[in-house]
């Protein structure tokens, strides 16, 4: 009765239609650090490169060429730059959190006009796209990725929403191409490459936790193709984000962590931080506005939100040097932008905190409905660096903020129930709008080896049934695929909508106890309409308690049975091969006593 | 006291009867329940493998054109002759050279064909004539006053599989015996710059032979020669550590059109190749460069390169999408603060292409950018890279990595430089007989290996996958050794890259590891508690039952006595 197990985090996502436009702040930069260049040192030898292993200096040897080949001067003046047809930009967005906290967001956007799933033509010529990826798209035929990896709980309550969110542990969703035939193949030998390039156990997806969503992923990008056989959707909770996560997805930016934005990413900053989400999205886009060719995106995030507290030692002052103990000197020159922005929405006036150096340069945004405004630094220009050549941006808080704006859409899930063997998850999505109701997208994956009872299902609102419009659920199979389960509820206004569903917990077999057997599991509800903008919410991983068996109880078992067996036997065979002989009574103890004193006393013994 | 002996009887009897049921029934009952699956393996045939001996046989024709020979020695032909040698490698490897010499004269065609004012020409016309097959070579003896060839210059060496010979002077007296004896060492220094030399083939086998009585040099080209495999990725990296002053453009895309391809279409027999290319920022060396005052120039020396590349080395990465060895060429344009760099030799002299390479895995060329621009130009400067000098030090140092050796051709010998297709046939060739010996020794080596690793542990689980992929392997190998007997290198090499990735397939997989770990310690502390239990019962009174037998034997022998 030892081991607890078995957590279930629960995903939604949140869609509703609203009153904003449909511009998005892709404004977020990421920026990595450079605890990375002391792990790649140590790769070096790892990557087992003959220059690590045997090289003595015999080795190495000048190469004799005939440089002079014949075409030589021909060619070389012929040679026109070609026309950069890659670009890059770097973005961080610092959103000063009513708590104290501080959110800063990086983006690093690559954009490529090519193609990598051209027929017949292979892109092996690659810039400023990381070669890595790009290989893994044109072998898998993927169409869309995308992966992130989060340690921390996003608290929609306290922070609002975030700008990309994602679940705790790694996530990864894929859109592969339609000219894919083995798609369950492809999936799996991706999730291995996958797991080497970011030094993540993402091989442990297969497909008893890979679900295949009919409504709820939608491909971000060019190409509205909708046949869900070609999606896959995996979340491993128990996945732990560190430095060795963290030093490869640096590798992929153009400037490393030597230039820009990037420099900042100190993992034992990073670390030592409540939220850190790191995430890499391609997508294929329009290469201009009539959209004649196609153009492929990768955008590579990294949120973290500095708390008040551990990082701040309490003050509500932040400066870049406080976050990630280091400070901006130049952008990267490969970026053709590369911007600092602060979000001051709630600060028109400076009475909530003030920044410096102030910026004259103000951007407005919407970003999930919301209309932000922005002081903007652009490091593209001199003389956001000062005199000093360094960029230290400084935020003080000017005595206590207000209250934040409750966010509309909201969602929790737990456990109910008691015993190791039945229970009840329950999913509360609260619509805190005071008048609006929102059509909700609600997708959970439960593990097979939580026995749903999809008969016991109910969907409660304002204490009464709320039947949902659309229902789409795949039970699972032991041992090969989850439960999905997706759901389209619509909430009424400032309401308090509740899912709930029993389950019966199953009896694994002894091998299939993960090592530490305490948390896993996920679950995920999703939730969207079709209007101009939709959120994705995110529940917390859920507990669950399995009923763990002795784990030293095979050898139990074999002792105790031989033991059983070898007794039983013993008796049987004894009984079998004793003699049996009719035994002569012994003489009465008065008579032995008598014979015992007359050999005493040398008289002869009676008999 | 009948009735005692009679109950007696029946325990012993019982005792007998469960002793042979537990030997009858239960041991093998036990033993087929524990049993691990292993499926039929060619042990026999891998044995025979184990000992090799490979024989490799080249077609040789010799054409003499006219004015070489006396009408009278002509009359003789067309005349053939063979020619063997053996040599004993090892005890377990054996090579034997078959040289089947054809000897002919020049037909008129071929007579016309030499008549060219050049020795290129002659060789382009005289391919046009015949196609001669893979791994065979033809020999044109042309007269001593020939203009074809320079007056130093006793063979040349062509493009595709042909060499001319300049014969050197037979007495017209001589019969044609002798001629050909005159002629044979010629020839044979022909063949084996043409196909292969002795050296080259022991240094392909050393993946089964301890090396001892090679020489450095020999030693040297094969280890820099990357090992044989199915596939290579070429990955040219262009490592801007400045981009801040320099904003590099290369058209990669043109220049392996139109330089590395027709090598790799060349050798497309060989191996599948992927070429490709990336661009890496704010990449470093290793090493600090040292200034020196004296050409005003930083320098690196040949001492230091070792540990150039490591810094970079994480930066490249691997193919993500394939398991195939990578040749990296990186091509290395210093920093404005640290330019010119040069690369000094182990005599301090500075290298003319700026370039070394490291066995088996690449190149570095250092592309100097500090002429193309003067200090007061505007920052980032727009450099265009000539890629036809790049491609030049890669292209070369693709051929030593690929193992197409710098032959040091006997003097008096001139090799046509092989022009746009980067390789001559008989260079192809080359490395075809280099490569198929390899691969076989290799695929045997692991074969044999596998074999006595399943023969050692009888814990392992054979699958029937892995017994058919040894016995596809084990086929391979039989007619790649075949072929090769045969002369029809092509097959050979075929069946030998067929019989080398059967054998790995079958010795890495997974399915080989699963049981290797079963100790017997283990074994024993779980049949411990029940067979001690059962089987003590059994033994003590079958050992009961033969000491009464013994003893009623002897009371039997005193009482006859």
């Amino acid at each position: 009765m030892a081991a607890h197990r078995c957590g279930l985090s629960l995903v939604c996502i949140l869609i509703f239609s609203s009153l904003a436009h449909p511009s998005s702040c892709d404004t977020l930069e990421k920026a990595n650090d450079n605890t990375a260049e002391k792990r790649s040192i140590s790769e070096v030898n790892t990557d087992g490169s003959v220059a690590g292993e045997a090289l003595n200096e015999r080795q190495w040897q000048s190469t004799d060429a005939e440089v002079d080949r014949s075409d030589s001067t021909t060619h070389s003046e012929a040679l026109t730059p070609a026309a950069a047809r890659d670009e890059f930009q770097e973005e961080l967005v610092i959103r000063p959190l009513h708590s104290g906290d501080i959110y800063a967001s990086f983006q690093f956007r690559t954009l490529w006009d090519t193609d990598f799933l051209q027929e017949g033509q292979k892109v092996s010529h690659y810039r400023l796209f990381p070669k890595s990826l790009g290989q893994v798209l044109s072998k898998f035929s993927v169409r869309e990725l995308h992966i992130s990896f989060t340690q921390g709980f996003w608290r929609t309550m306290q922070w609002g929403q975030p700008f990309i969110p994602s679940p705790p542990g790694a996530e990864l969703w894929v859109w592969f191409h339609d000219t894919v035939s083995d798609v369950d193949g492809n999936w799996k030998e991706l999730t291995n490459v996958l797991s080497g390039i970011f030094c993540a156990s993402l091989n442990f997806i297969d497909l008893t936790n890979t679900v295949q969503p009919s409504a709820s992923f939608k491909p971000l990008g060019l190409g509205n193709a909708t046949d869900h056989r070609f999606l896959r959707y995996a979340t491993l909770p128990r996945e732990i984000v560190c430095t060795e996560n963290l030093t490869p997805w640096k590798k992929l930016l153009p400037c490393g962590s030597k230039a820009g934005l990037a420099v900042l990413m100190k993992s034992e900053k990073l670390f030592h931080s409540s939220f850190h989400s790191q995430a890499v999205h391609i997508r294929p886009i329009c290469q201009d506005e009539q959209c004649s060719s196609k153009a492929w995106e990768l955008r590579q995030t990294l949120n973290v939100v500095f708390d008040l507290h551990t990082s701040g030692q309490g003050k509500k002052e932040w400066s870049l040097f406080k976050m990630f103990s280091r400070t901006l000197t130049e952008a990267c020159p490969l970026a053709s932008s590369s911007k600092v922005y602060v979000d001051i929405t709630d600060n028109p006036e400076g009475e909530l905190f003030e920044l410096s150096p102030a910026t004259p340069l103000l951007g407005q945004a919407v970003v999930l409905g919301d209309r932000r405004t922005y002081s903007v630094y652009d490091l593209s220009r001199a003389e956001t660096f000062g005199q000093l050549r360094s960029f230290n941006l400084l935020l003080r808080w000017k005595g206590d903020s207000g209250d934040m704006l409750r966010p509309l859409l909201h969602a929790e899930r737990y456990v109910a129930g008691f015993g190791l063997q039945t229970g009840e998850i329950h999913t509360v999505i609260y619509n805190n709008h005071p008048y609006r109701a929102f059509p909700v997208l609600l997708m959970d994956s439960v593990p097979w080896y939580l026995q749903l009872y999809i008969h016991t299902l109910t969907v409660t609102s304002k204490s009464r049934d709320n039947k949902p419009s659309y229902i789409h659920y795949q039970p699972a199979k032991d041992r090969h695929r989850p439960h999905l389960l997706e759901m389209l509820i619509q909430l009424p206004p400032h309401s308090m909508t509740e899912v709930t569903v029993q389950f019966e917990r199953a009896l694994l077999k002894w091998t299939e106890y993960t090592p530490d057997p305490n948390h896993d599991l996920t679950s995920i509800v999703p939730v969207k309409e079709e209007s101009s903008y939709f959120v994705r919410v995110y529940t917390e991983p859920l507990l669950v308690n399995l009923p763990t068996p002795d784990f030293s109880m095979p050898y139990n078992v074999i002792c105790l049975t031989c033991t059983v067996v070898a007794v039983g036997y013993g008796s049987f065979y004894n009984l079998l091969t004793r003699t049996f002989q009719v035994d002569e009574p012994s003489p009465p103890l008065s008579k032995r006593l008598a014979n015992l004193i007359r050999r005493m006393r040398g008289v002869p013994l009676l008999t | 006291m009948a009735a005692l002996q009679l109950e007696k009887q029946r325990g012993r009897y019982a005792a007998l009867a469960i002793a042979a049921v537990v030997i009858v029934v239960g041991i093998p009952l036990w033993w087929k329940t524990t049993e691990t699956y292993r499926a039929w393996l060619p042990f026999s045939e891998i044995s025979e493998l184990d000992s090799l001996q490979l024989q490799l046989s080249v077609d040789i024709e010799v054409v003499f054109s006219r004015g070489t020979l006396t009408p009278e020695q002509q009359k003789k032909f067309p005349l053939s002759h063979v020619n063997e040698k053996e040599h004993q490698v090892d005890a377990k490897t054996g090579l034997r050279y078959k040289y089947e010499t054809r000897y002919r004269t020049a037909t008129i065609m071929e007579e016309d064909a030499l008549n060219q004012p050049t020795a290129a020409e002659a060789d382009l016309s005289l391919h046009m004539l015949s196609e001669s097959s893979c791994g065979s070579v033809v020999v044109y003896v042309i007269p001593e006053s020939s203009t074809l060839l320079p007056e130093d210059v006793k063979v040349y060496v062509g493009q595709r599989r042909t060499a001319l010979l300049r014969s050197p002077p037979f007495k017209t007296s001589w019969n044609l015996k002798e001629v050909l004896s005159n002629l044979d060492v010629e020839v044979e220094q022909v063949v084996s710059t043409m196909s292969f030399g002795h050296q080259d083939i022991v240094a392909a086998l050393s993946n089964r032979v301890r090396m001892t009585k090679v020489t450095k040099e020999s030693m040297a080209d094969s280890m820099r020669a990357i090992k044989s495999s199915p596939g290579y990725e070429i990955t040219f990296s262009l490592l801007n550590p400045d981009p801040k002053s320099h904003s590099l453009h290369w058209d990669i895309e043109g220049a392996v059109q139109s330089y590395i391809q027709p090598l790799l279409n060349k050798l497309a027999p060989i191996a599948n190749f992927s070429v490709d290319s990336q661009i890496l920022y704010y990449a470093v060396l290793g090493v600090n460069p040292r200034f020196d005052n004296s050409v005003s120039a930083y320098t690196l020396s040949a001492d230091s390169l070792s540990h150039v590349i490591n810094p970079v080395e994480a930066r490249l990465g691997s193919n993500a999408a394939s398991s195939n060895p990578v040749l990296n060429f990186l091509l290395y344009v210093p920093d404005a603060h640290h330019s010119p760099l040069f690369i000094r030799d182990h005599s301090k002299r500075k290298v003319p292409s700026n370039a070394f390479h490291s066995p088996r895995w690449g190149g570095i060329m250092v592309y100097n950018v500090n002429e193309m621009y003067g200090p007061e130009a505007e920052r980032p400067v727009d450099i265009n890279i000539n890629m036809a000098k790049v491609m030049g030090v890669f292209l070369a140092q693709l051929r030593l990595m690929l193992g197409v050796q710098h032959t040091h051709p006997p003097t008096g010998f001139v090799l046509q430089s092989p022009g746009s297709a980067g390789l001559a046939d008989w260079e192809l060739d080359r490395l075809l007989w280099s490569r198929s010996v390899e691969n076989i020794a290799t695929a045997s080596t692991t074969i044999t290996s596998l074999a006595q690793l399943l023969d050692q542990i009888g814990n392992i689980v054979i699958n029937d996958n892995i017994a058919q992929q040894v016995s596809s392997a084990v086929t391979s190998l039989q007619s790649a050794v075949a072929e090769l007997e045969a002369g029809n290198l092509a097959f050979a090499l075929q069946y030998s890259r067929e019989a080398i990735l059967a054998s790995e397939r079958a010795f890495f997989d997974p399915s080989l590891l699963h049981l290797l770990y079963f100790p017997d310690d283990q074994k024993f502390a779980i049949y411990i508690p029940l067979f001690l239990p059962m089987c003590v019962p059994i033994v003590l009174s079958l050992l009961k039952i033969v000491s009464e037998a013994k003893k009623r034997r002897a009371d039997k022998q005193a009482k006859s006595d």
